[in-house]
């Protein structure tokens, strides 16, 4: 830490590290529920003008106000991420900046526009518009926030897989847009992260489904809610391990060295073991207390006992830092398989069985923000993994870096961290307490909108149930 | 390689961030406006339901005003990569507190409506206080722009004094929206605001032509010769019709039927309008004041030529689909329900 603490460049590098890992992060939160919730959103508006019954409408008009709060906090997160390029990285846009800058403008014109623009009708539309156009409308905010991952994660599989440019004077020139665009890593990034956002919107609806029924509310509203979400998970789950492990062997091929720090593997092996757990050690370049079955990660990896899966050591200098590479990818999986056991025995249980037993329903709460932990985890393997290069092979993270003093980028740093964790805070607690107001709420007042302004709703001393607020 | 001075392409896209910032400017202004100007006092039992009106009538719209924003910063990191970092490095302090104004103020939208309704008062007060810190940014971001980042105290007293005009720029646009989405009490008190506003803004913007036309060398060159000069007298002219007439027109709201509400936010775009185009052609054809040009500064030709065409294809679309929600949400301004 003393050589850092030395050198104003070295400090400023690590705090704009921190800085982007800290805005990121908290920004990915409320894109991850929304992409998939929006077309969940979608679904229930299209059975309710299908069936006319009211509980899709409830379960619609609940969504969308969450929905709508995930969204404004996505968006002004979003354009403070869109600063920190230029603010922090001016070499990445300097080096780059030919393709990033173009699939960036492609995410604004054709997806940010349309989500802003439709947002608003989905949201206050309904007694203004005929029922067809907002579902158009629902469904275009549902369009928007997809192109909009698609865009992105088509840039970020770019800097992990890049192809189809050349370099001219230190400077990225585009030869084919269409190998930039579809870049090896990036089909099985945007499934990969669709189908988490599925998961993560699923555990979160169902969660708070299930929060509701715990805490006393027997409307249909939310046990069909509930059954909904834990359908959805029980579905994309497997899916979303069979993706992870293609998106897996598609690392082996072009990342070998990422592959490397997730499995621990110090030496190039024939039939290497898959750990379990182990702690590694960098320095001594070995790990400790390992946990490991024998010859399983060959296994996966190359689908043969014995294949051969090449070692940290064949990359020094060049491949990122293992341990929180290694763990980041534990703790995704372990989340997985969690989810995995939750979703099928919420589905045995709440829809097989028409039981909601208690234990079952404190459970599916705890899991309500697991899709978080496994995104942000994810996230982490596939980023933290590219180091030290920013657009791997081609730019280095260290590189790309502002001269901006250290103590500048220490207040923004400081303000962000207080500002985020206030907005969590706000954002947690204001879903539970909309969740209150929806438990107090009679099932057959549809006109009673604006929630908030019906106080006896959300006070504790009136509603038999509030106590936990 | 830097491109010929030939080039349509960077010319192009110049045009098209600088409206884009011209269109932010005006769209985003009435909203940060109206953030600013929402009333406070807690005492007062009516202000409540002034600032939920004043939420309502920006409610439906902010969302893509601000994407304007993004809109405009992506295309100078599309098509000037290195104007880009240079400017937003040096302005790297005010452009953080830009961005925590504008997330405090987006996220405070929401709760406001949804948090415990106890809360209602703080989030209005985050809501303002964030509108302030963004309008109060922006206009010194401005001012140091324009001064071409000089470390003088010149240029930082000439950043604040554009802090300050800017803001009160945006609280006119703001007002007059108000005065043409509202009605009753709170449009007079909205005609009220603008009027001042108003004043300030004329102080402020005849202040930074002065200081522009007088201590800037090439600035001076541009206007001050012939024939530019010429030009001048009637700008003038229809800076002072504009100022004089919407001044005229507030000290009369409300009008029998509500005659011409929405003649102050004519005004106001109008005015935004040419002040732009002004700062524009002192500028051209530099990006950064004095340092680099837009054909210094240009992508690659190649990846222009790739975002041009989506361009063309996408933005008459979102100008159609703006318009239509404007379509759907327009009239005198009524509750937002879910």
């Amino acid at each position: 830490m003393l050589d850092i603490a030395a050198d104003p460049n070295e400090l400023s590098f690590m705090l704009s590290r921190i800085q982007f890992a800290l805005n990121i992060s908290f920004h990915i939160l409320f894109p991850t529920i929304n992409i998939a919730l929006c077309w969940m959103l979608l679904f229930f508006k299209v059975r309710f003008n299908q069936t006319q019954d009211e509980t899709w409408q409830r379960i619609y008009r609940f969504w969308v106000r969450i929905f709508a709060l995930t969204f404004a906090i996505g968006v002004v997160t979003g354009i403070a991420m869109s600063f920190q390029f230029g603010t922090n990285w001016p070499g990445y846009m300097e080096t780059v900046g030919n393709v990033a800058g173009p699939l960036l403008g492609y995410e604004v014109l054709t997806a940010f526009f349309l989500e802003a623009s439709f947002l608003s009708i989905m949201l206050f539309g309904s007694e203004r518009v005929s029922a067809r156009v907002h579902t158009i409308a629902t469904l275009l905010v549902a369009i928007g926030t997809t192109m909009s991952a698609f865009w992105i994660i088509a840039l970020d599989s770019w800097m992990q897989t890049p192809q189809g440019y050349e370099m001219i004077d230190g400077v990225a020139y585009v030869t084919s847009w269409t190998e930039v665009i579809f870049n090896p890593s990036m089909p099985y990034r945007v499934t990969h992260m669709l189908l988490a956002s599925g998961l993560t919107a699923a555990f979160f609806v169902a969660g708070i489904s299930a929060y509701r029924i715990y805490q006393g509310d027997n409307k249909s509203s939310a046990k069909v809610a509930l059954k909904f979400a834990m359908a959805v998970a029980a579905i994309t789950i497997p899916i979303q391990i069979f993706v992870g492990d293609l998106h897996g062997l598609n690392t082996l091929k072009h990342q070998p060295a990422k592959i490397a720090a997730m499995e621990g593997a110090w030496q190039t092996e024939k039939g290497l073991p898959l750990l379990l757990f182990a702690i590694p050690d960098e320095k001594a370049r070995e790990n400790h207390v390992e946990i490991a079955i024998p010859n399983l990660a060959s296994l996966i990896l190359t689908h043969d006992i014995n294949g051969e899966v090449k070692g940290l050591n064949e990359f020094i200098g060049e491949h990122p830092p293992v341990a929180p590479v290694f763990f980041s990818f534990r703790i995704m999986i372990a989340v997985g398989l969690l989810m995995l056991l939750a979703s099928w025995l919420g589905c045995y249980f709440f829809i097989y069985k028409k039981q909601f037993p208690t234990w079952l329903l404190k459970s599916t709460i705890v899991m309500t923000f697991s899709g978080w932990v496994a995104t942000i985890a994810g996230w982490y393997v596939t980023e933290i993994g590219r180091q030290p290069y920013l657009v791997s092979g081609l730019l280095r993270t260290r590189d790309a870096v502002t001269d901006t003093p250290p103590e500048n980028i220490m207040i923004t740093l400081t303000i962000y961290a207080i500002v985020y964790a206030f907005v969590l805070f706000a954002y947690i607690s204001t879903l539970f307490v909309m969740a209150h107001r929806a438990i107090n709420l009679e099932q057959k007042e549809l006109t009673l909108s604006d929630m908030q302004n019906e106080k006896l709703l959300e006070d504790p001393n009136n509603a038999s149930t509030g106590s936990a607020l | 390689m830097i491109m010929p001075e030939n080039d349509w392409l960077p010319a192009v896209f110049l045009g098209l961030m600088a409206l884009s910032f011209l269109v932010y400017a005006i769209l985003d202004g009435y909203d940060l406006g109206v953030g600013v100007l929402l009333p406070l006092d807690t005492n007062e039992h009516n202000y409540q339901t002034q600032r939920d009106t004043m939420i309502y009538s920006i409610g439906p719209f902010w969302d893509a005003n601000e994407t304007w924003l993004v809109m405009a910063i992506g295309l100078l990191l599309i098509a000037f990569p290195s104007a880009h970092s240079i400017i937003l490095q040096t302005l790297y302090l005010p452009t953080s507190l830009m961005l925590v104004g504008l997330i405090l103020r987006g996220i405070s939208f929401d709760f406001r409506t949804k948090a415990p309704s106890k809360n209602k008062t703080k989030w209005d007060f985050t809501f303002k206080a964030g509108s302030l810190l963004a309008t109060l940014s922006q206009g010194y971001m401005l001012g140091r722009y324009v001064t071409g980042f000089e470390d003088t105290l010149f240029g930082y007293s000439f950043s604040m004094l554009a802090s300050i005009c800017v803001t009160a720029g945006y609280c006119f646009i703001g007002a007059a929206w108000l005065v043409m989405r509202t009605e009753g009490e709170l449009q007079i008190k909205a005609a009220a605001w603008a009027k001042k506003c108003n004043l300030l803004m004329a102080i402020g913007i005849f202040a930074v032509c002065v200081t522009n036309l007088t201590f800037n060398q090439a600035i001076m060159d541009k206007w001050l010769t012939f024939p530019q000069i010429l030009i001048m007298v009637p700008i003038t002219v229809l800076f002072a019709c504009l100022f004089g007439t919407v001044h005229l027109y507030l000290t009369k709201v409300p009008m029998k039927n509500d005659v011409g509400c929405w003649y102050p936010f004519f005004c106001a775009t109008l005015i935004f309008i040419l002040c732009f185009i002004g700062l524009a052609y002192s500028f051209y054809p530099y990006i950064v004041w004095q340092k680099i040009t837009i054909w210094e500064a240009a992508s690659a030709r190649n990846s222009l030529m790739f975002i041009f065409v989506g361009a063309v294809i996408v933005l008459p679309t979102i100008i159609a689909y703006t318009i239509f929600s404007y379509r759907v949400f327009w009239g005198k301004t009524t509750k937002l329900n879910y």
